[in-house]
């Protein structure tokens, strides 16, 4: 019995918080859109009894799913949207492998103040940190001047609105979903590996090539997840750093549901984005599992 | 029979193979090798011994070339190493937590090392499946390290240290991590490869068993200094000091005043008790403070005075550990001092002749005990 309740109890809490809204979106997504509230029909008329029911099934249709395709617009902002996380993943790795790095091979009574200072930033909002790189990248902004001061450039860049902005955007935001799990895996290693690996004839470089990097392939792994699979839909950055050149879907999906109010087409938007998400996702979970059951 | 003894460390021709020359080691104002020089032949098994602490790490790290000495020099086969880095030097190590890198099969760990040489693949081959014969390991080749057992992990370690065939291989408290059974099989494999390869081994070990076991020559240290390095039978048997004396085995320390006596000293270690006898090499003053070093089982217990024996004393039997094959019994003698004296098990328990509380008398001979300064 507490058996059942122990494991009732997450089955219950995806069912009320993922499930049901994802059907609630999967049927609005198969509904044509109206000048009502809410904006799309047919809605359940659950008073007139099974007839009402039929006649609600009857009426939805994969119309919306099939306008998709009609229009490139949706295609290449998933397009787009991948290829945008594909890059912004490996930069943010670049940037956050050295930094792991860095925090892992610091004296220890550093390490909780380096990791203090990567968790930092989460305490305030979110928002007001991406505003306040517009204020850091507008060709006024702090950098523009800054460079100007030096003598590096004559005349003001212009960052903001440009993918560039975009991607320091991601980098900057998603920075310590890499860091943290890269930080794990190599704060776990042996030292005693590199000094046998050097024993052995490898040079520092080729010992972390040999020896760190594959040690910290795990956290390399999930690290690079946890950054792909939120930015696929990221929506905050690229409408307030990327203006309208960057096209991501999670800007259309905002646009459709906002600008446009139609909700059914918004909803197949999203349904086609959970499905592109899926496989990132059940591969991330696959690598957990599969580092979990390498640890026992 | 037959067989010539092993004893560079007396032939003034021999080249030692390692020489280190007043060799200094400070982290900070701390001193962890304090001005040792001292020679390691080729084909030696050379054991460290020492509580933790004692340096005998460190030295260990300088050979393999992870620290550097602050004084002094070096010489392995003639040569300064300190210039050359670890990757370079003909130098491998048995680490004590093995090290073995967790990503690579057992037959790739052994291949390591002779990857970064650049050898050909079929040499590589050869040569990790000749080290897997040595160890017998042919069955685990395809296994990582975490789906072996901790004594094959030991040899797989070992197999990957000598797999490049190193002039000299350093272990760090190789057998630590096994238990009492799998250990003292593993320092008869280890001496029986050591022979079989004819590599010079330095073993690091805080326990003077198996330093005694697998080594031909035994240095104790303590402080960052080698008290004594010898035979492991002239350490026991002829320690140069109280501490070397104390920490091989079990040890009676009686201390007293020395004074010529024949060709020995008498030894005057209690108001009012007859002296003892011990024959020395060492020369002391009359009145000099001296130390008479006795081991356990070199003393007789019996319930009469025995006659043939100059060195004989009386006191009652406060404590014993029973050990199966030995028993030692704790005597305290009737001038206050703590004896220990060890018997051979050969018959059962039940018919064993002493207990506690029981008068005995306690005998040595004149050649029995060692006289020590200090």
């Amino acid at each position: 019995m507490g058996r059942v309740l122990l494991v009732a109890l997450p089955f219950a809490w995806l069912l009320a918080l993922f499930l049901v809204p994802f059907l609630i979106v999967l049927k609005i997504s198969l509904s044509d859109t109206a000048l009502a509230i809410p904006p799309y029909t047919p809605t359940l008329e659950l008073s007139e009894g099974w007839a009402g029911i039929k006649a609600f099934l009857a009426a939805l249709d994969f119309e919306n799913f099939i306008f998709l395709t009609t229009d490139d617009l949706y295609w290449k902002a998933y397009l787009s949207s991948l290829r945008i996380a594909a890059l912004s993943t490996v930069l943010t790795l670049l940037v956050g492998y050295p930094i792991a790095y860095g925090m892992a091979n610091a004296p220890d009574h550093w390490r909780p103040t380096l990791m203090m200072l990567v968790i930092l930033p989460f305490w305030t909002s979110f928002l007001i940190r991406v505003y306040s790189w517009m204020g850091i990248l507008s060709s006024e902004g702090y950098l523009n001047q800054f460079l100007l001061w030096l003598g590096l450039i004559s005349t003001p860049l212009t960052i903001l609105n440009t993918p560039a902005a975009v991607y320091i955007g991601i980098v900057y935001t998603y920075l310590p979903f890499m860091i943290l799990p890269i930080y794990s895996s190599l704060e776990r290693m042996d030292g005693s590996l590199l000094e046998a690996a050097e024993d052995l004839g490898c040079s520092r470089l080729s010992a972390f090539w040999l020896v760190t990097v594959p040690l910290s392939k795990n956290g390399i792994i999930a690290g690079c997840f946890l950054v792909f699979i939120p930015v696929i839909g990221e929506f905050v950055i690229p409408s307030l750093l990327g203006g309208s050149g960057t096209l991501m879907i999670g800007k259309v999906l905002w646009e459709e549901f906002f600008n446009n109010r139609d909700w059914p087409v918004a909803s197949a938007v999203a349904v086609i984005l959970l499905l592109i998400l899926i496989v990132p996702i059940v591969l991330f979970q696959l690598n957990q599992q599969k580092q979990r059951e390498a640890e026992e | 029979m037959g067989q010539t003894v092993f004893e560079p460390w007396n032939d003034p021709e021999a080249k030692p193979l390692i020489q280190f020359r007043n060799v200094t080691k400070r982290f900070g104002d701390f001193i962890a090798i304090d001005n040792q020089t001292f020679d390691i032949y080729e084909r030696e098994f050379f054991a460290l011994l020492g509580p933790s602490g004692c340096g005998k790490t460190t030295m260990m790290r300088m050979l393999a070339g992870f620290e550097k000495p602050t004084e002094g020099t070096i010489l392995l086969g003639g040569k300064d190493i300190a210039p050359i880095p670890p990757n370079k030097r003909a130098v491998n190590m048995m680490f004590q937590s093995y090290a073995l890198f967790p990503h690579l099969s057992v037959w790739d760990n052994i291949a390591f090392g002779l990857k970064r040489d650049g050898k050909p693949k079929d040499q590589i081959a050869a040569r990790v499946d000749e080290m897997l014969k040595l160890t017998r390991l042919e069955k685990f080749a395809r296994r990582k390290p975490h789906q072996i057992s901790g004594g094959q992990r030991q040899r797989v370690a070992l197999a990957r240290s000598l797999a490049k065939a190193p002039k000299l291989l350093l272990l760090d408290e190789p057998l630590g991590a096994l238990d009492a059974k799998l250990r003292t099989a593993t320092q008869f494999e280890l001496m029986d490869i050591q022979e079989k390869t004819g590599t010079t081994f330095v073993i690091v070990t805080h326990d003077q068993e198996e330093a005694m076991t697998v080594a031909s020559r035994v240095a104790v240290m303590d402080n960052g200094r080698i008290i004594q390095a010898d035979t492991p039978a002239r350490i026991y048997e002829n320690p140069n000091s109280v501490y070397v004396a104390d920490f091989i085995g079990e040890v009676t320390i009686l201390t007293g005043k020395a004074q010529k006596s024949g060709t020995g000293y008498a030894i005057h270690y209690a108001e009012g008790a007859a002296p003892l006898h011990a024959e020395s090499e060492t020369v002391f003053d009359n009145g000099e403070t001296c130390h008479l070093a006795l081991r356990p089982e070199k003393v007789a217990i019996s319930a009469e005075r025995p006659e043939d024996r100059r060195n004989v004393v009386q006191g009652t039997i406060i404590d014993i550990a029973y050990l199966g094959n030995l028993s030692t019994y704790h005597v305290r003698l009737d001038t206050g001092q703590m004896v220990k004296a060890q018997m051979a098990n050969t018959r059962r328990l039940a018919l064993r002749g002493f207990t506690w509380e029981d008068r005995v008398w306690l005998s040595w001979t004149d050649t029995a005990a060692v006289l020590l300064k200090e």
